[in-house]
Formats: structure tokens, C-alpha cells, sequence
């Protein structure tokens, strides 16, 4: 009885352990295959003979991307965006959290409530547009940054952090003779490197994945960040090189290599920051989720 | 004698009016000593205030018929106008059932995280158990555009490894994307693809906090493997289950407009269409404000209403509550 318990449970380990493994190969292969077709020649990919390994290696879908100024300009938006739009967020987020985590704060309660209610209920689409709209931001980059300036569940991470600052710590700044202000800066975020690290990670990819709100409010096809030009290229095989150069006869015979080139770029910083983000992402999740 | 009681009255008053005084003077003084963080805190509010609270008190052109010249408050009140029509008009009737549908495919996979977190934590090497975790995590931190595009080369019909298995069995390749068969299941797949992963993270937080003990003891009286799993394991992580799917619940009907229309194409666009991709494409490019307003507050109200009832019977049921 005994051994056919641990035979049986044997077998599911070694089921248990293949079936992981093969759903940990469906998450890799689409990735190995894109770099594959980036780094192989338009004859190979076009009869289907590339798949995990590149064919007729060749690196001229980079150099093709490379020489594409629309591309680079989406890159470059995409990068301004991020950086400039975490910084702000992280800037609004904690000069609205910090406050709000200190006991002196009166009517704390409205405001905290004010905030969770836009996590329930939350207003139409068009109504916000007519309100970004109205200050002029459509057609502009600000209208990626401000319009989310602040994420109610990041907020809530940020806030909780703060509160289990131990207020000693902060009565003592007080009695040596600190300013509110001081105090924030000199002991509360030294203290919260790691929650800022998080947030701004959280910030960051979302920033760097966006694609919808550049979608809504922005038209000028030089404001288009990286996600919106990828998309073109991916629905249109749209290619933007003047007629008559070497680079326009790469295109018409290249256009899956080239858009595989670009999605290696595009997913580039986030796979090398991989180990990094992973780790403060599944921190920030578990801070978050034991506060709701 | 009379005198005195309006004396004392008198008395009262000021003692009345002192105590109130010293109140304000301590509010006041608090203020202005912790002045710092209300000022702070200013634009963080104007932000709340502009950004979802405006938009919320604007969402009275569903209620109107929007006029870009006459402005929200000026247009005509239609009453409810705009969300008869919802339920009129053979468009939306389509996208509302679309997403209704596809909303019930989401409830299906909804425990395919506590599944796979299960499995994760009965194995028995933590390296290899930390491997598998660092791959399933990694779906989620790629763009839905890239997701899109990786899916869209996997099924095309001339050069993906799909069609390459169908041919290879001898049967035709398959144009998945061209197909409005084939949208829904895509949708929902992917959606597995990129999220399964990632949804063990809080499941496997909660299992770490189990008890070993528990597992002792179930030992010693001769459970087996599956039987702890069903007796202890399971019952640890059931009230995060349950949280979770009420957080799921309100979001019913929106599910995230890139998930969506990063698929769509005008051959198959008939079954993906969903409320938001419609709302989208109806109200922003073509300008009917007030009918997709109407939608959109139409999805939030459902939204609130069903979160307010799925807690009200989670609580009855099982005591688990979001509030």
C-alpha cells in the first residue's frame, strides 16, 4: 500500500514536472522564433523555413531599422515619455501618498475615499477625452503623461508603505528640528528606496507598453511612440523609406524580418531589465494585495 | 435673582464661545504648523478632481444630445434616448453580446492561476520551481502590440508554425486571423497566455504562509497527496481566491481595450468587436459623444452594481468581503 501511494505520487511528479516545462516552452518559443526570423534572410522566412534558429543568417533587417529615421523617432518618443512620465508620477504619486499616511493630515478620509472610488466606478471615455481636450493637451506628449499622472493602485501601494514608517522615527526628526518638508526628504524617502524602485518600475512598463492612449489623443504621426509605430508596421507592412534606396528594396522583400528586427528592439529594455523588474514587480503585487 | 441667571448665562455662552474659539484656534494652528503637507497634497487632488471626477460630472452628455458648439451644458436634454438605442441598435446589440460572451470566457479560465500555482508548489526542486517561475512571469511584462504581433506570425496562414503542423498532417492551412470563427477563442487564449503566470504570484504568497504543521498532521493521519492538497492546500488559498474573483467580477465588462483591438482586423472584426474597441471606434472617430457616453456609463454602472452584489453574497456564503 505504502510503496503504491509513492509510485503513484512519483509518477505525478515527473507529469508535473514535463507539464511545466512544456507550458514554460509555449511562453518561449514565440520569443526565440522572433529573434530567428530577425536574424534570417526574407527567402528563408517567406517559404516558412524559419523557426527557432536563424536561416540564411543576415543582420540587414536591423540595418534596416537602423537607417529608418520614423523609427527611431518613435524610439526616442517612447524613451522621452518613460523616463519624463515616471518622474512625474512618482513625484505626484508620493506628494499626494506621503501626506495622506500621516496621522496630522485632516480629512484624510474624504480624500482617500475620493481616490478608491475612481478604482470602482470610473468615468466614460469620451467625456475624459473632452477634458484633455480642453486643455489643449491632444497632439501633444503631455497628453500620454498627465492624464494618467496618478494610478489609484499604485497610490494605495505608496501610501501603505508610508504608514508603517514607524512615527518615532518621525517625532524624533521633529524634536531635532525639521521641517515637514525636511523630514519627507531627509528620513521618509531615504527610507523607501525599495517602494520607489517598485513604483517606478510599475510606471515605467506601462509607460514603455502604452498603446491606447497615444491611440485616443494623439493624430500627428510624429508624436507616435514606439507601440503605435510597431503596430502599423505589424498591420500595414507599412515601410517608410524614400523609393529609390537599397533600403527600399530590403523592405518590399523583407517586411517580416524587418518587423520582427523592431519587435526585438521594442522588447530589448525590458528583457534586459528582466531580473530587475521581476523582482520588484512581484513586491509591489504583494504589497498591494495584502492592503486590499 | 434674575439678574444672576442671566449672569450665568452670559457666563455659559463666553465659556461656550472660548471653548468653540480655542477649537478653531487649534485646527488652525495645526493647519498652518503642518501647512507643508496640505500644500503637497494640492495637485494630487486638482489631479483626482480634473482628471476622473470632471470627466464623471461630464458624463452628463449621455443624458443630451452633445453639441461640440453648444458645449455640455447648453445641448438638448434627451433623456434616455441614448441608451434605448443601445439596446436597439443591431451594432451595439452585437458588440454587447460579444463581450458578454467573451466576459464568460474569461470567468472559465479565471482559476487557471490557482491551478498552476498549485502545481508550482507541489514541486519539489525550488531551482527548477524559480525557472519555471521566472518564464511564466514573462508574458506579462510584453506590450499587447508585441503580443499581437508574436500570435499574428505563430498563425499565419503562408509562414506559421501552426499551419506548418496542419500541412504537415495533410490537412490546408488555416487563415486564423481572416476568420471570425476563430477571434473569440484567440482572444481568450492569448489572454491565458500572457496573464496565467503572473496570477500565481499572489496565490503562491498565500501558500508560502501556510502552516506546516497542517501538512504533519494531515500526514500522520494518513492523507495522501491529493488529499492534502484537497484538505489543506486548497482551503489556505480560498479566501484570496475569492477576493480576487470579486475584484474580477467588477471588472465584468471591461477587460481591457489593447487585449482586443490589437486582434481585430475588418475580417473579424463582427465577432471581437467589444464595448470598449466599439466605443472607440464609434464615439472617437466618428464623434458620437453623447450614444458612446451613454455605453460607457452603461459599463460602469454594471460594473459597480455587480461588484456591490457578487460581495453581498460572498459575504453571505463564505464571510469574505472586500469591505
Amino acid at each position: 500500500m505504502k510503496y503504491s501511494t509513492s509510485f503513484r505520487s512519483k509518477i505525478f511528479d515527473i507529469c508535473n514536472v514535463l507539464f511545466l516545462a512544456s507550458l514554460a516552452l509555449t511562453m518561449l518559443l514565440p520569443l526565440i522564433s522572433v529573434f530567428a526570423k530577425s536574424f534570417s534572410g526574407s527567402n528563408a522566412i517567406a517559404k516558412g523555413e524559419v523557426f527557432f534558429w536563424p536561416v540564411e543568417f543576415t543582420l540587414i533587417n536591423y540595418e534596416y531599422v537602423f537607417h529608418d529615421a520614423s523609427i527611431w523617432r518613435a524610439f526616442l518618443v517612447s524613451l522621452v515619455v518613460t523616463v519624463g512620465g515616471t518622474f512625474i508620477n512618482l513625484l505626484a504619486t508620493t506628494s499626494l501618498a506621503y501626506p495622506l499616511s500621516r496621522p496630522e493630515y485632516k480629512g484624510k478620509k474624504i480624500i482617500l475615499f475620493m481616490v478608491l472610488f475612481t478604482m470602482i466606478f470610473s468615468a466614460p471615455l469620451i467625456p475624459s477625452y473632452l477634458v484633455v481636450k480642453n486643455f489643449g493637451m491632444v497632439d501633444t506628449l503631455w497628453a500620454l503623461i498627465i492624464p494618467s499622472m496618478i494610478s489609484a493602485f499604485n497610490f494605495f501601494v505608496m501610501r501603505s508603505f508610508f504608514l508603517n514608517i514607524p512615527s518615532t522615527l518621525i517625532d524624533a526628526a521633529r524634536i531635532d528640528g525639521l521641517g515637514e518638508l525636511g523630514i519627507l526628504f531627509r528620513i521618509v524617502l531615504p527610507l523607501s528606496k525599495p517602494v520607489l524602485a517598485t513604483i517606478g518600475i510599475f510606471y515605467g512598463v506601462s509607460h514603455w507598453n502604452s498603446y491606447q492612449t497615444a491611440l485616443y489623443y494623439l493624430n500627428d504621426p510624429k508624436l507616435y511612440p514606439l507601440q503605435v509605430k510597431l503596430r502599423q508596421m505589424i498591420v500595414n507592412d507599412e515601410m517608410s523609406v524614400e523609393s529609390n534606396s537599397v533600403y527600399s528594396t530590403i523592405a518590399l522583400n523583407s517586411p517580416e524580418g524587418i518587423q520582427m528586427a523592431t519587435v526585438v528592439i521594442a522588447t530589448l529594455p525590458i528583457l534586459l531589465l528582466y531580473p530587475f523588474l521581476q523582482k520588484h514587480f512581484v513586491k509591489g503585487t504583494m504589497i498591494g494585495s495584502i492592503k486590499e | 435673582m434674575k439678574s444672576t441667571l442671566v449672569q450665568q448665562n452670559l457666563s455659559t455662552d463666553q465659556n461656550i464661545t472660548i471653548k468653540e474659539k480655542s477649537r478653531i484656534r487649534q485646527t488652525l494652528s495645526s493647519l498652518n504648523k503642518y501647512k507643508a503637507l496640505y500644500f503637497i497634497s494640492i495637485p494630487g487632488i486638482l489631479y483626482f478632481l480634473i482628471f476622473k471626477y470632471v470627466p464623471l460630472m461630464g458624463s452628463v452628455i449621455a443624458f443630451k444630445d452633445y453639441n461640440i458648439f453648444a458645449g455640455i451644458w447648453d445641448s438638448a436634454w434627451v433623456g434616455l434616448k441614448h441608451f434605448q438605442a443601445l439596446f436597439q441598435n443591431p451594432d451595439s446589440i452585437r458588440v454587447l453580446k460579444n463581450t458578454l460572451l467573451l466576459s464568460f470566457y474569461d470567468i472559465l479560465i479565471f482559476p487557471a492561476p490557482l491551478i498552476l500555482a498549485l502545481l508550482l508548489n507541489e514541486l519539489r526542486l525550488v531551482l527548477y520551481k524559480r525557472f519555471i517561475q521566472t518564464i511564466v512571469y514573462m508574458p506579462h511584462f510584453l506590450s499587447w502590440v508585441i503580443i499581437s504581433g508574436l500570435f499574428i506570425g505563430i498563425l499565419s496562414p503562408t509562414t506559421g508554425i501552426v499551419n506548418k503542423l496542419i500541412e504537415w498532417l495533410g490537412h490546408e492551412s488555416i487563415y486564423f486571423m481572416g476568420s471570425e470563427d476563430f477571434i473569440r477563442p484567440i482572444l481568450v487564449l492569448t489572454y491565458l497566455w500572457q496573464s496565467v503566470g503572473w496570477g500565481t504570484i499572489i496565490y503562491l504568497a498565500a501558500l508560502a504562509g501556510v502552516n506546516p504543521e497542517l501538512y504533519e498532521a494531515a500526514k500522520v493521519d494518513g492523507a495522501n497527496r491529493l488529499q492534502q492538497i484537497l484538505n489543506v492546500t486548497l482551503p489556505a488559498i480560498l479566501p484570496t481566491f475569492s477576493i480576487l474573483f470579486l475584484l474580477h467580477i467588477g471588472h465584468f465588462l471591461d477587460f481591457g481595450f489593447e487585449r482586443v483591438y490589437v486582434f481585430l482586423n475588418p475580417l473579424n472584426q463582427a465577432n471581437g468587436d467589444i464595448l470598449d474597441t466599439y466605443i472607440y471606434e464609434v464615439g472617437l472617430r466618428n464623434a458620437q459623444y453623447s450614444f458612446t457616453t451613454a455605453i460607457g456609463l452603461f459599463k460602469s454602472v454594471v460594473s459597480l452594481v455587480l461588484l456591490v452584489l457578487a460581495n453581498f453574497v460572498s459575504k453571505k456564503v463564505s464571510g469574505n468581503s472586500l469591505y
